[in-house]
């Protein structure tokens, strides 16, 4: 389902004298639908690099990455957004918001945006929102006054409310107790069972030993520093 | 979907040896909504009022898709066509309510006017549309019959909004939209125009120098400097990894709040 | 009379002004643009309605001329002592017997023929010009035919008043093309623009002749749930007791009191010697 090869990228900073960043190369990897493969590595060395170019986020400058019959690299605006809409999802650290909109709503736009009916996007995001503890009285206010962790659990309702077929999950335990870890798990295992792609990066190794069949350590894309 | 709502190729448009804008081509499909920043003088506006038939430009084609005859080149289109799109099919948000609102007329009938203009002859069925749309932008029926002079920025805002889009065009250029407003009235305004643009299935020209506006707004981005796109593609690419010299300078260049 | 041209203007004066009016009359409702020429009265006091009346007349004619209805006010007589001296016509006061009408501000209550013209003075022609001050935009709208101004204001007026409050020059569409304003004749006037006559139209300040040829289809603009209604006062003419006719209020003591009488003073005159007539 999510197929990455050969995949190279540089920064350039044209403001510092356009100083040359390589930051990774020839980048491969492979998910099966069902799958959820962790990325590993320390910090610094890619793994969200490499997770938001699977995403289109950032630019690769050579290399390809298939997620199902498209190629995001060399991909038009409209084949991302629209497989954005469709096929891959994406749970950041951060959750970056239109201020005033109600979590509910936040939630619900996944779906809202594929043309489900309002009121049963509404009533789907009010479901996981419940799964995910956050307290009926919070559905209607904006999560931007929300504390860290219940942000991060808006985010991962946007991110489960919709069944992707393809998920990248960027630290989705982090920042949650222990209740809150294992509903997140139980909701991979979920996605896994129904034939989704995951790729995610777990600072908490029990976490990742519990969902991830397979760990790819993206250091061997590194450049090698001479 | 076999062809894109607006195909723009070439535009350019000179002021003698200067350069308002040139060699602009981007399309822009049905439910897209594209953000064109820059700062002061980098023609995104001239490029705007090009594509809109508010300037003539002096190189490019505008296709646009009319529904009855296809693609059509709207630059050259004759004055009675052309004004009669931009009262149906198309819509201009100006930053300036005051440019894009009759200040005499009320409330009402500055909504009801493009009804009005189109053939709409009853007075019940025009001041239901009104209010109807008055609710959509959040302006209470009771201020239907006051003339905009009475209402807040933001307000005459919202009220430009709904007077534009009461005839369901397909395709909206804004510039500037929340230009001039204080930060909470952006932020109501924003969250308005996104659902619009989705509830309506839209499609967007956005012109701003606010980065954060494009960012929630826009799909997809075009970045100019000296009357030339020096870089486009998707919002957030755009933003998050510029490739351009100049894009690099204005991503970094904004404050964190 | 000798020092005057027939009708005091020039004949290439009168040719131009007849070419405008048969443009007017081929394009029903458009405002056509004229040379207008200085004439012995100033701006406002008729000079449009007297060029149309001067280039239109021939010897043949027998002219009336009335202001808001009357034939014996200033105006009305002096325009009338102008065309005896300068073209020597035929004058009367009856409606029935006059083959050139001129009026300030009312049509005559008598049906209109074919072998009339009737000539109406025009203070400003442009019906959009309240709301549009721009020429250049008026001029556009008209060509493109963008008319929802004009129900912009009727929206107006009923959203202020509960109903359209204009009660003359009352805008009407000629023949489904041309908005137009008919002069200040008051709304009650308006069906009657469809006659059997030729109607002119002269505004000299404003260098304007528009047209309608007989028989032409004029509708006045309203809304499906607010029609236009031909409305006059509720009462009778105190002096011949037509339901039917404009009224004029007229007050006759300091104590208030008043009368209704026919604005028409020729269709009230004539009803009232009929009466005497029968009576004897």
């Amino acid at each position: 389902m999510i197929t990455v090869s050969n995949l190279t990228k540089n920064f350039v900073l044209h403001n510092q004298n356009s100083a040359v960043i390589p930051v990774m190369v020839k980048a491969s990897l492979d998910v099966k639908a069902g799958e959820c493969v962790a990325l590993i590595g320390q910090s610094g060395a890619g793994k969200s690099t490499l997770m938001r170019m699977i995403y289109g986020n950032y630019l690769a400058q050579d290399g390809d990455i298939w997620i199902g019959k498209t190629n995001v690299v060399g991909a038009s605006a409209r084949d991302i957004i629209s497989l954005r809409r469709e096929t891959l999802g994406y749970v950041s650290q951060f959750l970056r918001v239109v201020p005033r909109v109600a979590t509910r709503d936040v939630v619900g736009e996944p779906l809202m945006a594929l043309g489900v009916d309002p009121s049963i996007a509404r009533q789907r995001a009010e479901n996981i929102l419940s799964l995910l503890n956050i307290p009926e009285r919070l559905w209607n206010l904006s999560p931007t006054t929300f504390s860290g962790g219940e942000q991060q659990r808006v985010n991962i309702a946007r991110g489960f409310v919709y069944e992707y077929p393809a998920i990248l999950l960027d630290e989705p335990t982090a920042s949650l107790d222990a209740v809150n870890r294992s509903v997140v798990l139980e909701l991979i295992e979920r996605a896994k069972s129904r034939g989704a792609a995951i790729v995610g990066i777990f600072h908490d190794e029990s976490a990742r030993a519990q969902v991830c069949d397979r760990e790819i350590d993206v250091s061997a894309f590194a450049p090698q520093v001479n | 979907m076999t062809q894109p709502l607006l195909d723009v190729r070439g535009i350019a448009k000179f002021y003698g040896a200067r350069i308002g804008c040139a060699d602009v081509s981007f399309d822009l499909w049905p439910g897209e909504v594209m953000g064109i920043v820059g700062e002061s003088g980098s023609g995104k506006s001239t490029l705007l009022n090009c594509i809109a038939g508010h300037l003539e430009p002096d190189a490019g084609e505008v296709f646009f898709d009319t529904r009855v005859d296809g693609m059509k080149d709207t630059l050259l289109m004759s004055e009675p066509e052309r004004r009669m799109l931009s009262r149906t099919d198309w819509a201009f948000v100006h930053q300036h309510a005051r440019d894009g609102l009759r200040m005499s007329v009320s409330a009402g009938g500055n909504v009801g006017e493009r009804l009005m203009a189109v053939g709409a002859r009853h007075y019940g069925d025009i001041r239901a549309r009104a209010i109807d749309w008055l609710g959509r932008v959040e302006i209470s029926e009771s201020r239907i019959d006051d003339r905009p002079t009475a209402f807040s920025g933001g307000m005459q805002q919202r009220l430009q909004i709904a007077r534009n889009l009461v005839t369901g065009p397909r395709l909206v250029f804004m510039d500037e939209p929340t230009g001039g407003l204080d930060v909470s009235v952006q932020a109501r305004l924003l969250d308005l125009l996104r659902s619009l643009v989705r509830e309506m299935g839209l499609s967007a020209i956005i012109v701003t120098h606010d980065l954060a506006v494009v960012r929630l707004l826009a799909d997809r981005l075009m970045v100019m400097k000296d009357g030339r796109v020096v870089e486009a593609g998707l919002t957030d690419q755009v933003l998050d990894d510029p490739q351009h010299a100049y894009t690099q300078l204005l991503v970094s260049s904004v404050l964190q709040v | 009379m000798s020092e005057y041209n027939f009708a005091y203007l020039d004949e290439q004066t009168k040719r131009m002004i007849r070419r405008s009016i048969l443009k007017g009359l081929a394009i029903p409702g458009y405002q056509v643009p004229f040379a207008s020429r200085e004439m012995p009265m100033p701006y406002g006091w008729g000079t449009g309605g007297v060029q149309v009346s001067a280039a239109t007349l021939t010897p043949d004619d027998t002219l009336k001329v009335i202001d808001q209805g009357a034939d014996d006010t200033t105006n009305a007589i002096s325009i009338r002592k102008f065309f005896q001296k300068t073209a020597g016509v035929n004058v009367t006061e009856k409606t029935a017997e006059a083959s050139l009408i001129q009026t300030r501000h009312r049509i005559p209550e008598v049906t209109l023929r074919e072998d009339q013209i009737l000539v109406y003075q025009v203070p400003i022609p442009e019906p959009l010009r309240f709301l549009e001050p721009s020429e250049v935009e008026t001029r556009k709208m008209h060509a493109l035919e963008e008319y929802g101004l004009m129900h912009v204001k009727l929206y107006e007026d009923i959203s202020k008043h509960g109903a359209i409050a204009t009660s003359y020059a009352y805008p009407v569409r000629v023949e489904g093309r041309y908005v137009m304003d008919p002069s200040p004749i008051p709304k009650f006037d308006n069906p009657k623009m469809e006659m059997a006559a030729v109607q002119l139209f002269g505004a000299g300040r404003e260098q304007r002749i528009y047209a309608l040829p007989p028989y032409t289809e004029v509708i006045s603009l309203d809304f499906e749930d607010y029609p236009f209604e031909a409305s006059k006062a509720d009462h009778a003419c105190d002096l011949c007791g037509a339901e039917n006719s404009y009224l004029d209020e007229v007050i006759i003591d300091d104590q208030g009191g008043r009368i209704f009488v026919c604005s028409d003073t020729d269709f009230c005159t004539s009803r009232q010697d009929q009466t005497k007539e029968e009576a004897a």
